[in-house]
């Protein structure tokens, strides 16, 4: 089922959640809301699942408007953040909720928990209540609960959040891979933007209550179009100079940039990233800072250098593959070069962050 | 379609239309009706029937005993949680569900047996009358009956805050050399305070209004042992509904004062947790 | 409510600072005098003159008795009527006040503590003035031959407002401990309103609800004051049992008047076991730890219940209790 959201605001006192939002999510797509908190990201969620209304605007679900239908009749499946697991109900009772409800005969019920706790991977623990499951049992009980009723709609309110970083990496690849086997349309809110690249097919970038950037995870990391959303999706120098004629200056090197043709200059910020600065011992022609050295991290997959541009007074954190560190042997101290090897440029006035 | 305002718990019309009705039958148009008969003696008469010698007693003997309760039962809870926080003994869990009784206990049953028990032929009474102590038919038998009614709010106030203390707060007043006397009165009182004097409101509160068990141990003699809810029923039972109605008044407005004190004081202690 | 959970931490008086023995021992020992001289010796005197005059005496008050008997049935007519408004009452209140914002919130809540400010005394007089024969709707009422003040309606009247927030207050701090998500998950899951009443939010606060029907059962009983007003003290008619205590202490059967308060007594004991029982009982539930057996942080799911602690302790729960 696809949903479309069309216009859709909504304001809680002098605050403005959901500022005219509209988005379109395809049948069968699995879909990442990313925002920071106060971004307006689970409002939406809330809105669509009609728990919570909008104060104009309207929500279709497979060009069904919606807006008005009560939450009870919109047959979506909600995985609240902190699962909302009926606390007095077996693990099983739980998952059987919604079709008792319907008046399912009960070895219907009992063959589908069946099926779900298979899924879920949570065999054996249907007697258990909520109080005696670890967090990532609670999140699948709370997942197999909300696809029981085989939902129209698959809504999960940071999924992840409340659990350790290694359960959670887990959590990830299986709610992809169950989105794989079971197409359901899904939408989920996270303000972890590797969860969001690493589950979704789409990425919506939210920021006060507006629609940041929306694409596919690549595109959105690969062309941020917003200094906010390069800023949001991981770490990035900055580096404020001017623009002229093809040319952007930072202090006294030169790099290409050929969208900005005027030869009127302005004001703007480029923005590289740590991986995307090359460290060099020799300089290259015109487009390399010289730099010191100030400290090496070479735990973990890349090596996190940070070193000091002392004309321009920045500090700057450069990322080395291990090949390149185990050629270059950096030591803070040092003199080297830098030179970015891809560099964002947005016009100052165009933009705040 | 335009998005209409829709409340997504279902019931809220309901539960809030029946508790505004029962509201309104047992609260409101009760409390009206009350205003409305003493206002409406017009203002000399209304003074005349709550400004009596009679009624003035009352009332100080109210504000006086309730006052002299609420004091007593402040030092008595503070003792009786600090011990049952602090210490291990034996049957502490009995002792500290029998704070609760009176509570529990009706009025009238702790008005009988304060009574029998203090009275010369009493139990404790052949004891304590000998001595000079008078524990009924007497002031001090209201403020003793007053105590026992009051004693669990300051020890269910002030235990609470007395738990969530934490250790370490006093080990690192007693490490930068604080003296036992000085981690209570430095540390300990000051966290406490908030709760003793709610805990004291509530004592205050509860004896303005006490009837049932003052009725049995003080005599009810106009100007010496009546306090103000006896003389109200006094009054009613003469058939002197409009005086009744405008003593009433008077308490009722005390009554209301203390309340609003004891909100802000709860307001103000929540505001120092947070 | 009154969880132990902190009571029970581990660590309380062990490595704090404390008073030398002979303190401590001064300290229990003058708290429990105190215990012992205001409550215990009340309450073992109670059934010490309620059987002073022998077996036969009592039993013969209680059993026989035709008054008493009345007074016992009338009791058990007035109190449980009015639980049972209060029960309905405080669920609608509680439902209104935790799960829904609406203007004048706050003021309809401290509207709720207004009846624990009017002394028994003035509250049975406002159904005199309301509903008695001189009343704003009593000559009304007395031509539909409806009597309510000296008969059981304005017992029951008078009964249920003294005792009107009991069962709302200790729901609220409850309700809101649990919070609305349980409840918005059972209506996203398809659950009509009925349903998930009945399903998850009745088995969610049951406890605080049997707690709450306890204290409003113990004041329902033993109420005095504001039923004194308004019954009109006809023996055999509209006497209940505290009324009774009070009448036979007026005929001078002292020893019958303590059998019939030694009634109300071990009720209020009664009251107070079931009561030591429930707190337990709802300490154990906030205590169960999760089998983590993946090592996880703590749970999340337990926050809300633990943060029921502050509210259910706060003043207001005493006020509750008592007043």
């Amino acid at each position: 089922m696809s949903i479309r959201i069309a216009h859709v605001t909504r304001r809680f006192g002098a605050f403005t959640a959901l500022d005219d939002v509209s988005l379109f999510v395809p049948s069968g797509q699995l879909l990442a809301l990313l925002g920071p908190s106060g971004s307006g990201k689970t409002t939406l969620l809330r809105i669509i699942a009609g728990l919570e209304t909008p104060d104009a605007g309207a929500v279709h679900v497979a060009d069904l408007d919606v807006t008005n239908v009560a939450p009870r009749e919109r047959e979506v499946g909600f995985v609240f953040q902190h699962y909302a697991l009926f606390r007095h109900m077996t693990v099983f009772e739980n998952i059987a909720f919604g079709m008792r409800i319907r008046k399912t005969p009960s070895a219907e019920v009992e063959k589908r928990v069946r099926e779900l706790l298979h899924l879920v991977r949570l065999e054996g623990l249907e007697r258990r209540y909520p109080s005696q499951l670890s967090g990532g049992q609670r999140q699948r009980v709370a997942l197999a609960r909300a696809l029981a009723v085989r939902p129209r709609l698959l809504l999960l309110d940071e999924p992840f959040g409340a659990l350790d970083a290694k359960v959670r990496q887990e959590l990830r690849q299986w709610l992809r891979h169950l989105h794989d086997e079971m197409h359901v349309t899904t939408v989920f809110v996270t303000h972890d933007q590797e969860e969001a690249f690493e589950v979704a097919d789409h990425v919506v970038v939210m920021r006060g209550g507006r629609i940041e950037q929306s694409g596919s995870p690549q595109d959105v990391f690969d062309n941020p179009a917003t200094p906010f959303v390069m800023d949001f999706l991981g770490q990035v120098n900055v580096f404020h100079g001017r623009l002229e004629a093809g040319q952007m200056h930072l202090g006294g090197i030169a790099l290409d940039y050929p969208e900005y043709t005027h030869t009127e200059s302005r004001n703007a910020t480029a923005y590289v990233r740590p991986h995307e600065l090359a460290l060099e011992r020799a300089p290259s022609q015109g487009t390399s800072l010289p730099v010191r050295v100030l400290h090496v991290n070479p735990a973990g997959a890349v090596t996190r250098v940070r070193v000091i541009s002392e004309p321009f007074g920045v500090q700057l954190n450069v990322d080395l593959r291990p090949d390149d560190y185990s050629e270059l042997r950096v030591q803070p101290g040092e003199q080297l070069f830098a030179t970015p090897r891809r560099v964002r440029v947005f016009m100052q006035d165009d933009y705040v962050i | 379609m335009t998005p209409r305002k829709r409340r997504v718990l279902p019931g809220f019309g309901l539960s809030l239309s029946y508790t505004m009705l029962i509201l309104l039958v047992l609260l409101f148009i009760p409390l009206v009706v009350l205003v409305y008969r003493a206002t409406s003696l017009g203002p000399e008469k209304f003074l005349q029937a709550v400004w009596t010698p009679q009624a003035r007693a009352a009332y100080g003997l109210t504000f006086g005993a309730s006052l002299a309760a609420a004091a007593i039962d402040t030092v008595l809870g503070l003792l009786i949680a600090w011990v049952l926080v602090r210490y291990e003994f034996p049957l502490k869990r009995v002792f500290d569900a029998l704070v609760d009784l009176p509570f529990a206990l009706p009025t009238a049953v702790a008005g009988l047996v304060y009574s029998a028990l203090y009275v010369e032929s009493g139990w404790l009474g052949r004891y304590l009358v000998p001595l000079g102590f008078h524990g009924a038919h007497s002031r001090t038998a209201i403020v003793l009956v007053l105590t026992f009614i009051g004693l669990p709010f300051v020890v269910r106030a002030v235990q609470p805050v007395l738990e969530s203390l934490d250790a370490d707060v006093e080990e690192a007043a007693a490490s930068l050399g604080a003296n036992r006397w000085q981690v209570l009165s430095r540390v300990l009182f000051p966290a406490l305070q908030p709760a003793l004097l709610t805990g004291f409101a509530l004592t205050f509160a509860r004896g303005l209004g006490e009837f049932g068990s003052v009725v049995f141990v003080s005599g009810n003699m106009p100007y010496y042992t009546e306090i103000a809810p006896v003389l109200i029923v006094a009054k009613l039972e003469a058939f002197a509904y409009a005086e009744a109605t405008a003593i009433a008044l008077v308490l009722l407005i005390c009554s209301f004062g203390m309340l609003a004190v004891i909100n802000t004081l709860e307001r103000r202690s929540r505001r120092h947790e947070a | 409510m009154k969880p132990d959970a902190a009571r029970r931490r581990p660590g309380v008086g062990s490595g704090r600072p404390t008073e030398p023995a002979w303190g401590r021992r001064l300290l229990i020992s003058l708290a429990l005098s105190v215990l012992i001289v205001l409550v215990v010796i009340p309450v073992a005197s109670v059934f010490g003159y309620a059987f002073s005059k022998g077996w036969d005496h009592y039993w013969n008050t209680l059993l026989r008795d035709p008054d008493t008997r009345h007074a016992m049935w009338l009791t058990l007519v007035v109190a449980p009527t009015s639980v049972l408004l209060n029960v309905v009452f405080g669920i609608a209140a509680a439902w209104a006040l935790t799960r829904f914002e609406f203007r004048g919130r706050t003021l309809l809540t401290t509207f709720l503590d207004l009846p624990f400010a009017v002394s028994p005394v003035v509250a049975g007089l406002m159904f005199v003035l309301l509903f008695g024969a001189t009343g704003v709707f009593g000559p009304q009422l007395q031509s539909w031959g409806v009597t309510i003040i000296f008969s059981t309606p304005g017992l029951i009247l008078a009964t249920t407002f003294v005792t009107l927030p009991f069962v709302a207050r200790e729901l609220i701090p409850v309700m809101q401990a649990i919070g609305p998500e349980e409840e918005l998950a059972a209506i996203t899951l398809g659950a009509n309103g009925w349903q998930m009443f009945r399903r998850i939010t009745l088995p969610n606060i049951k406890w605080g609800l049997l707690y709450g029907v306890i204290l409003c059962n113990a004041r329902a009983m033993g109420e005095y004051g504001a039923v004194y007003v308004v019954s009109g003290h006809i023996s055999g008619q509209t006497d209940t049992l505290p009324l009774r205590v009070e009448k036979l202490l007026q005929e001078f059967d002292t020893a019958g008047s303590f059998a019939v308060a030694s009634v109300l007594t071990f009720l209020a004991l009664v009251t107070l076991i079931v009561k030591s029982f429930l707190e337990a009982r709802t300490a154990r539930d906030l205590e169960e730890a999760p089998a983590d057996d993946a090592g996880l942080p703590p749970d999340d799911i337990e926050a809300p219940a633990a943060s029921s602690e502050p509210a259910s302790t706060s003043a207001a729960a005493i006020t509750a209790a008592g007043i």
